[in-house]
């Protein structure tokens, strides 16, 4: 026989040797190939935008911002100027003296608390108006006021003695409250009554509170019972022939606000009020918020398609829109100036020098 | 195989080993005490004794967890997480009052987040479990009643009798009693024990040997007395009792579990030990758990996390405790409305540090939200996901050993982005380890007219442009050659040789002796395919089967070896005949002795020792007078040496039947000695009778380059990775292949350190011991000092290059500094004739000396210790074995790919874990910082800003999977441009993407975040009607449009610093903001029992007010302006790598990766032609 083997071989056929190479795999056909799948999710190679920030990107980043920014920022300053508000503080001025004697004065239960106040009118007041009251540094938001209420209760008359939530404020003379716990307690309970000078102004106070409230929170069948009859007396009273979904001052209240100071619907007053006209107002200031050196605002005010008045959110508009505007233009000075040119390719490859990192 | 049952001679007494081995007495004499009182009864596993001794099955589970035992297990392990036992005390807490929030909103996400960490656990321990029920179900054939019959693995009994075919794994640890060879040897595979693919030999003792008929057992009875389970797999200590006489048992007799039988038609054994009690599962101990630096960095930055948590808790708790103190004014109280007069201590007055500490605990819960209970999980399973994709890279799959790459743990891919010095083996590992038989000098000519690569590049870096024509014609011959047939271990071509013509050759008689003594002279064994009816061998080491690969190919086919005989083919003058060799002993191979040799009868009746060894040894041994050949011969030796070729030299010695007579005395008096030198004195037997040698020649075997080697080395380089090849190859060798793999290049300088100085050699003639460790020592101190210098003056940078015994002393702990000061400024390193123990040594230096990331690479059992040390172990799943893989971190099959998991894989998955950290630490902050923010404004009483749901979905559904998708799917640049420019890997190795300013600034960036939003929303909320009608923003209100701002913020920022979009990105981003609606409006649509105060909120209050969508447009707009700000000065001013690289990309100096095709096309293709290659072979 020739000392060439006549074997045919071919490249992937077994190999002829070994070294224990016996790797299955290479014996077998390629039917189990482990070959990964090609697919472009599995090799990473789907199609991707890929956004940098070249100088055009970053200038025309900040420009659109300037763009969209600056006239929303002017329309909600003018919106904002539109609304017509009256404010006044009268916590201070219905009860004079120091702190103390206020405090005296609010918690005595015989003192004369009407308190007459008059207000102008700058501006053509358009219906409807809302009447508001503000109080300031009352922490509707601290955690021990907030929890302290029983939504079941509020909502179901089954559910009345569920008031686990509310103490101290679940029972009064050994009879459960409703509605219980600190926030229905201590209801805001001054009243105001608005005239202009030839006619008593109505404040309507339907639907002054939010319908879901209304309708799924507070229940119909439900009435007050046992309310502000403890030791304690806290803010204003409810009446007992009304159901809670009616007591809308309630409701109101007890949606809690988010911060200390705040405003809560009081009523609509749905006819114009001229400019220059004076609207005389009689408050019964019952609330004490002299305790804690609260301050009671009444707020008149109307309303544009954006809300109340308050020009922060426009001038935020304006002055994120101007900034963009400055920073677009300072950068587009700098390309100018100082066009940074493409591959310098020295940056570019490694210049293998470890050392030299 | 067909041996003849009547041939009585004996392996046994041709190998060198002996199968009575007879250990120390003392050893034994430990048998039935305390450690070594395992009883097995042999075929007996019935016997009331056995059964009393209740061994274990041989059932075997390799599951952390049972049914039983999973919750509870899995959840132990779950709570070892320090994030995860604070969230389970707040958890525990969250069931008093002083919860800002409900326990359920609490307990939510960590039952999630735990729920799927187990859920990952289960999974993957439900997979152990297949694998168990596929062992434990395999048939093995037992004897039962008196015949074999087929059994399940797991029903196996310590005691039972089996048989084992060929080719089959053992069941368990088995004692040997005879085989299909009548002397009852059998052949192991331990490659499963040791990765060590050769083959061992195992012998039954003779009086069992004879029961080898299926028959023969029914009167079998013995009884083993012997150790109790272990994990050393190098020893065993027993005894055999049978027929009342104990016979000590060794290693010899035992067949271990997962070893297979090979070249044995079958076995009988006995089970000795089952299932956990088998050595291997004695073994099976977890390889050490690394971690990766970004991970403990990771650490750190929830220890700070932890410790703001901490601060702006206790700053909450000491302005409430203000607060809180100061309601009681002069007897009276101030907030009435809060009832400080009845309150519970949480907020009494009159005891304001009580109620301040216990509102402390509160805050810790409240702004828990800083610590991202979902990040572990979210990284492990974005790890996973990141694994997956480099499992399925189908540009690391090896067509021809059919093996894709294997991340075999998650833990390290982005370590793989950061890696500094990468430890290479060179065999197996640069190299292909598939030996080819390329040159051989024969009575001083040299054969063989290949040029090796490592020619090639020394012929390159001689400046040699032009090759001779005849070179060049012969290297294109050769390709030619091989492309027509190409048989593996064989690129040789010399048409003196090939094709029968060496008889026409001047010196042929001495080519026959030298081919003869490569077929003969090894431990090969034949395999012949019975259908193709080729012949393979079966050889201890590439390099031998190469050997024998060569003989055949010039003629001298080795076709059976038989317990005594060597039969070949030989070419005589054209004609071929079958000539037989006695084989009479056979001195093995060692690395001690370098070299073995076989004494063999030839047909004439004469007798020859035949010998092969290593240069270093085998000049010595050869006769003083008459080698008419031997400078001729070591120069050449030199030159293959150079041209990177592994060198043996070929001897023979005829012998004469006295001399022998008398050695074989000897030897065998030396083989059956009993004393503890008994190897010592079978070498200096040996030493006897190989002297005298005549030389015949010498072989080159080529280690080849793997493919790419260099290109990935010089890509790795580039990368500014700094590359140590730890080799136990000679100095020249290890120099060339430095050169032939671009480590080295001609204008490189070379800092040479070695102990080979005439000085020492001198000293070493004397044997002093201390004077050659201190002149060594000295004389490395010297080098290294002349190293620094060197490479001060040097502008280029430069390679060192040291050897094993000058490593000995660098690694020192006086030197060590200096060596590795001087190591780490070389751009690489050669460290040649280094152990396995010197490789991880080395290894331990550089990860501890330089604290930056170390990765090895290597694929034999010698590397072990080298991948176990290293940050990174990386495992070539080559020829040696599954050792190396088995103790990786990650698998791929050639050197090559490398390159490709490093600057590809690992500079994406680097980026991918830092950017994802980052972001998730951003995202935290931003919202526990809103509700801090808050707090501020609610005087700290620890009511939170948001209901209680929005919290607990806010960390697995509104922000978590556009996280993931950065996670898995974000890329800075292409893979191709990754490769492009390996500068980019830098960014990894210098940590830029997680140092701490950057970790800082996100953190920061977080903090203004949740700033602009909680002032943006307050400031322009304040008060006033937000809608048309007239209503006020309240608690639920305000809490919607801070949420719905932070959801967005957070979002809109992600999408402003990933890199690529695709469409999953997308939808994930969007997705989210969008899920945060569709949830407010289905939670808002449950009735206010559930959804309390988020009742309507959206529908009724938000959605139709303009006011809200103008406050979240305006609030995303300014939290994206810091950071969109920050990188536009970056990318103008001072623009990072990839940057640069997405600039040009984007500037159309880089052609996108060509569409849609190429990877398409590819894979159709290669498709096309494997169905090519199916189709020929069918043909």
């Amino acid at each position: 026989m020739n000392s060439n083997p006549s074997t045919p071989m071919n490249a992937h056929a077994p190999s002829s040797s070994s070294g224990g190479a016996g790797s299955p795999d290479s014996n077998t056909p390629r039917r189990n190939s482990k070959r990964p799948k090609y697919s472009r999710f599995t090799q990473q190679e789907l199609p991707a935008c890929k956004p940098i920030l070249t100088p055009k990107w970053v200038i025309s980043a900040f420009m659109l911002v300037t763009i969209v920014f600056i006239p929303i920022g002017l329309t909600t300053l003018f919106a904002s100027r539109d609304v017509v508000e009256i404010i006044d503080r009268y916590d201070n001025a219905c009860v004079p003296g120091s702190k103390s004697q206020k405090v005296q004065h609010i918690q005595s239960a015989t003192s004369n608390k009407t308190c007459i106040r008059s207000l102008t009118v700058r501006k053509r007041m358009k219906q409807p108006i809302y009447v508001y009251y503000q109080l300031d540094n009352f922490y509707q938001n601290h955690r021990r006021y907030v929890k302290s209420r029983s939504d079941q209760q509020l909502r179901n008359r089954g559910d009345e003695n569920d008031t686990s939530t509310c103490k101290p404020e679940n029972e009064a003379n050994g009879m459960t409250i409703v509605p219980c716990g600190l926030v229905a307690w201590s209801l805001f309970n001054d009243t105001y009554s608005l005239s202009t000078s030839n006619s008593q102004l109505t404040i309507n106070k339907r639907h002054i509170s939010w319908k879901s409230d209304r309708d799924e929170k507070f229940g119909s069948e439900v009435y007050p019972k046992n309310f502000q009859n403890g030791g304690l007396i806290g803010g204003g009273r409810l009446n007992e022939s009304i159901p809670l979904n009616e007591q809308e001052d309630l409701i109101v209240w007890m949606r809690t606000a988010a911060l200390p100071t705040f405003r809560k619907l009081y009523g609509k007053i749905e006819v114009d009020i001229e400019a220059g006209e004076t609207i005389n107002v009689v408050v019964e200031n019952r609330y004490n918020t002299y305790s804690f050196s609260g301050k009671k605002k009444l707020v008149l005010s109307t309303t544009s398609w954006l809300g109340g008045k308050n020009n922060f959110i426009g001038i935020a508009y304006l002055a994120v829109g101007g900034l963009c505007f400055l920073l677009a233009t300072t950068f587009t000075i700098i390309y100018l100036v100082k066009p940074r040119h493409l591959g310098d390719p020295t940056y570019l490859s490694w210049n293998r020098n470890p050392g030299g990192h | 195989m067909a041996f003849g049952r009547n041939e009585r001679v004996r392996f046994s007494k041709i190998y060198s080993l002996s199968c009575f081995r007879p250990s120390t007495r003392d050893e034994h004499g430990q048998i039935g005490q305390k450690g070594y009182s395992r009883v097995v009864y042999c075929n007996d596993p019935d016997n009331l004794e056995a059964v009393q001794l209740r061994y274990r099955g041989n059932y075997v589970s390799t599951t952390k967890y049972t049914a039983v035992n999973f919750i509870p297990k899995s959840l132990f392990e779950q709570f070892r997480r320090v994030a995860n036992i604070y969230f389970l005390v707040v958890a525990c807490v969250s069931f008093s009052p002083l919860a800002p929030f409900r326990a359920s909103s609490i307990l939510f996400p960590l039952v999630v987040v735990i729920g799927a960490t187990m859920a990952k656990e289960g999974v993957e321990d439900w997979r152990r479990r297949k694998q168990d029920i596929k062992a434990n179900n395999r048939k093995i054939h037992v004897y039962r009643d008196n015949s074999f019959s087929e059994r399940k693995w797991k029903d196996l009994r310590v005691g039972d009798l089996v048989k084992v075919y060929k080719d089959e794994y053992f069941p368990a640890d088995l004692l040997l009693l005879s085989s299909s060879y009548p002397d009852g040897i059998c052949y192991v595979e331990t490659m499963n024990l040791d990765g060590e693919t050769n083959l061992k030999l195992k012998h039954a003792f003779p009086f069992t040997a004879s029961l080898n008929g299926d028959n023969s057992f029914h009167q079998f009875k013995a009884v083993v007395k012997c150790e109790d389970p272990n994990e050393d797999l190098y020893s065993f200590i027993g005894s055999l009792n049978y027929n009342n006489d104990p016979h000590p048992l060794s290693l010899q007799q035992i067949l271990l579990r997962d070893s297979k039988l090979r070249n044995t038609e079958y076995i009988y054994g006995v089970v000795i030990f089952t299932g956990h009690d088998t050595k291997v599962m004695q073994n099976a101990t977890d390889p050490p758990s690394k971690r990766s630096k970004i991970e403990r960095r990771m650490d750190k930055i929830i220890y700070i996390l932890f410790s703001t948590l901490i601060s702006i808790s206790f700053i909450g708790s000491i302005f409430f405790g203000l607060r809180t103190h100061r309601d009681l004014n002069q007897g009276s109280y101030k907030r009435w409305y809060l009832e400080p007069s009845r309150t519970t201590v949480l907020y009494d007055p009159k005891r304001p540090v009580l109620a301040a500490f216990l509102h402390f605990l509160t805050g810790l819960m409240l702004y828990g939200y800083l610590i991202p209970i979902s990040l572990y999980v979210s990284i492990e399973m974005v790890k996973v996901l990141q694994s997956i994709f480099i499992n399925q890279d189908q540009d690391m799959y090896h067509e021809e050993t059919n093996r894709p790459a294997r991340a075999r743990t998650s833990n390290l891919n982005e370590e793989l982005g950061q890696v500094d010095t990468v430890l290479s083996d060179k065999t197996g590992t640069l190299t292909c380890n598939s030996m080819e038989f390329v040159k051989c000098s024969i009575a001083g000519v040299s054969y063989g007219r290949g040029m090796t690569e490592v020619e090639l590049a020394l012929a390159k870096r001689e400046n040699i442009e032009q090759l001779d024509a005849a070179n060049t014609s012969n290297i294109s011959d050769g390709h030619t050659v091989k492309s027509g047939k190409s048989i593996k271990g064989f690129n040789f071509s010399d048409e003196r040789i090939m094709d029968g013509q060496w008889v026409n050759e001047p010196n042929s008689d001495i080519i026959r002796k030298f081919f003869r003594v490569l077929a003969i002279c090894h431990t090969a064994i034949p395999d012949v395919n019975k259908e193709t009816g080729e012949l393979s061998y079966e050889a201890e080491s590439p390099d031998e089967a190469a050997f024998v690969i060569a003989a055949r190919e010039v003629g001298f086919e080795f076709f059976q070896r038989t317990q005594t005989n060597i039969y070949l083919h030989e070419c005589e003058n054209g004609k071929k005949v079958d000539r037989s060799y006695e084989l009479l002993n056979m001195i093995e191979f060692s690395s001690a002795r370098k070299r073995m040799s076989v004494i063999v009868r030839n047909a004439e009746n004469q007798l020859i020792l035949l010998c092969k060894g290593a240069d270093s040894v085998m000049f010595e041994k050869l006769s003083k007078e008459s080698q008419p050949f031997e400078d001729q011969t070591k120069n050449h030796i030199n030159k293959y040496a150079e041209a990177g070729l592994r060198t043996l030299v070929i001897a023979y010695r005829p012998l004469d039947e006295e001399e022998y007579k008398a050695w074989k005395a000897e030897f065998l008096s030396a083989k059956n000695s009993v004393s503890n030198d008994r190897d010592n004195l079978v070498d200096a037997a040996a030493e006897k009778i190989e002297r005298d040698l005549i030389l015949l020649g010498a072989t080159a075997v080529e280690d080849k380059l793997q493919k790419g080697v260099p290109e990935c080395i010089e890509k790795l380089a580039d990368a500014g990775i700094k590359i140590w090849v730890l080799t136990g190859d000679k100095m020249e060798t290890a120099i060339n292949i430095g050169y032939a793999c671009r480590l080295l290049a001609q204008g490189k300088k070379q800092i040479v350190i070695t102990l080979d100085s005439p000085d020492i050699n001198a000293l070493e003639k004397l044997g002093d011991r201390e004077a050659i460790t201190k002149a060594s020592r000295e004389s490395i101190e010297k080098q290294l000092r002349d190293g620094r210098s060197q490479l001060e003056s040097a502008k280029s940078s430069s390679a060192l290059i040291i050897d094993g015994r000058s490593l000995t002393f660098a690694l020192d702990k006086n030197l060590e500094r200096s060596f590795l000061e001087l190591a780490t400024d070389c751009s690489s390193v050669i460290c040649c004739r280094s152990s396995p123990k010197q490789k991880a040594l080395v290894t331990k230096m550089v990860k501890e000396g330089t604290r930056k990331t170390t990765l090895a690479i290597g694929d034999g059992a010698n590397d072990v210790g080298m991948l176990q040390e290293a940050d990174i172990g990386v495992g070539i799943s080559g020829a040696e074995g599954m050792q190396a893989v088995m103790a990786s971190d990650f698998a791929i099959a050639q050197f090559r790919f490398l390159e490709r998991l490093l600057l590809v894989h690992g500079h994406w998955c680097y980026r991918r874990i830092a950017m994802m950290i980052c972001y998730f630490f951003y995202k935290n902050i931003v919202f526990g910082f809103t509700l801090f923010w808050f707090e501020a404004h609610a005087s700290f009483s620890g009511q939170p800003a948001y209901n209680d749901w929005y919290m607990s979905f806010y960390n697995v559904f509104f922000t978590s999977l556009p996280v993931i998708a950065l996670g898995v799917f974000d890329q800075d640049v292409s893979a191709r441009l990754c490769l492009k420019y390996p500068r980019l890997y830098q960014e990894g190795v210098q940590n830029i993407l997680f140092n701490w300013p950057r970790i800082l600034g996100w953190m920061f960036n977080g903090v203004l975040s949740s700033m602009i939003i909680f002032f943006i929303c307050k400031n322009s909320t304040i008060h006033q009607a937000f809608r048309e009608d007239g209503h006020v923003i309240d608690y639920e209100i305000l809490g919607v449009l801070m949420y719905t701002c932070v959801v967005w913020a957070v979002n809109c920022q992600m999408a402003l610093s990933i890199n690529y979009f695709t469409w999953i990105q997308h939808f994930f981003i969007w997705g989210s903001i969008f899920f945060w609606y569709v949830f407010l409006v289905i939670y808002g649509y449950l009735k206010p029992k559930w959804s309390t105060t988020a009742y309507r909120v959206f529908l009724e209050a938000c959605a139709p007010s303009p006011f809200y969508w103008m406050t979240t447009f305006l609030v995303v707009a300014s939290t994206l302006l810091p950071y969109f700000l920050y990188r536009a000065f970056q990318t103008r001013f001072h623009p990072m790598y990839h940057d640069e690289i997405q600039r040009r990309r984007s500037e159309g100096c880089e052609e996108e990766t060509p569409g849609e095709l190429p990877g398409r096309v590819k894979d159709k293709m290669d498709h096309l032609s494997e169905r090519m290659k199916h189709s020929h072979r069918e043909i």
